[in-house]
């Protein structure tokens, strides 16, 4: 029986993730195309694609090694828009902190912001579920995501390269990237956070090495937090979010 | 590959610590801090980091684009607004790509 409903558990997992290979394969043949047009080999993007495995921040880190930003703010900022991550994993260790050590290192290698979404809504819905069968869900979220990030990736660099002219792809990034938050913009805090980082990166643009952003992260994220307070504030029934 | 500006090791330096780093942040609360729960004040300002630092990334690109030589572009300025309200209207980003996509090649075709 134990093994059975392991195995229904990762077909399960299987069925949800498969529709995000509508959003992912694209996005990671995306990054192929750019990486290529930035001048990365195919090994170098698929480094990228393997090592990181997380599109914003691999798009982060690429547009500014295109722009030459110090290897200090490349990091920084890359790092900072995987900071998410964090909150994924805390909120994961209730449900799989206890699995072997390996275990948690692999969840943790492939917890990227699909296979997050999927177990800790599945989780949530079905609290009774063994761990044994939380970790099975979670993995076969993970197997039809993840492969297609690396075979989109390589697909991406490889025809990237031919690409004709014209295609205005230096475009492609912040296209991607309004797309990604646009719905991140989920209460008036999200929208103050992002107003006020677009008015200090405007602002503070001049900066070298690319400091301006760093002024517009820090920016943004003070602003959020300090928002959602105050809104909390003006309607003391409203529970804070988890 | 003889036009490209990025140094390999600097590549590789970026490609190897935020590989590093990325896989630091996703196991310190799953693999070491275990169950504790963390402060309010880092929560709150962990939610808003991705809001905080991809408009301020995109915002520059979006008004000074490279290709026009930093050039305001009415083109590139509509599809960015086109990609934004389709996000926001239907919260689907393949939707918004595409669609913010189309804006621009109509753009680029009509200017």
């Amino acid at each position: 029986m134990r093994v059975s409903s392991t195995k229904r558990a990762y077909l399960q997992g299987v069925r949800d993730g498969l529709p995000f290979l509508l959003v992912v394969s694209p996005f990671a043949a995306l990054f192929g195309i750019v990486a290529t047009e930035a001048g990365l080999a195919v090994t170098e993007t698929m480094a990228f694609s393997i090592v990181v495995i997380a599109g914003a921040a691999q798009f982060t880190a690429l547009q500014l090694l295109v722009e030459e930003a110090p290897t200090i703010i490349v990091l920084a900022s890359a790092l900072a828009v995987n900071l998410r991550m964090a909150m994924y994993s805390a909120s994961l260790t209730p449900h799989l902190g206890r699995a072997s050590l390996w275990q948690r290192a692999l969840v943790a290698y492939f917890l990227v912001d699909q296979t997050y979404a999927m177990s800790v809504a599945r989780f949530e819905r079905e609290p009774d579920l063994g761990m044994t069968a939380k970790l099975a869900y979670f993995f076969g979220v993970v197997t039809p995501i993840c492969p297609m990030w690396y075979a989109m990736t390589l697909v991406g660099a490889v025809a990237g390269g031919g690409l004709p002219e014209g295609l205005a792809l230096d475009f492609a990034v912040p296209i991607t990237f309004l797309a990604m938050i646009a719905p991140m913009l989920r209460t008036f805090a999200h929208v103050a956070a992002a107003g006020v980082s677009v008015a200090l990166a405007l602002a503070f643009a001049f900066l070298p090495y690319s400091l301006g952003l760093m002024v517009a992260g820090l920016g943004g994220m003070v602003t959020g937090a300090q928002v959602e307070l105050w809104l909390a504030r003006r309607q003391p029934g409203q529970e804070d979010a988890p | 590959m003889t036009d490209r500006g990025i140094d390999p090791a600097t590549l590789w330096l970026v490609i190897l610590a935020l590989g590093a780093g990325s896989f630091g942040l996703r196991f310190v609360f799953l693999g070491l801090v275990g169950d504790r729960p963390l402060p309010a004040w880092l929560l709150r300002h962990l939610r808003y980091t991705a809001v905080a630092v991809l408009p301020g990334l995109v915002a520059p690109m979006v008004v000074w684009p490279a290709a026009t030589g930093g050039a305001l572009d009415p083109a590139r300025l509509v599809a960015a607004l086109a990609t934004l309200g389709l996000g926001l209207v239907t919260r689907n980003v393949l939707v918004a790509i595409l669609g913010g996509a189309a804006t621009l090649y109509l753009g680029l075709y009509l200017t």
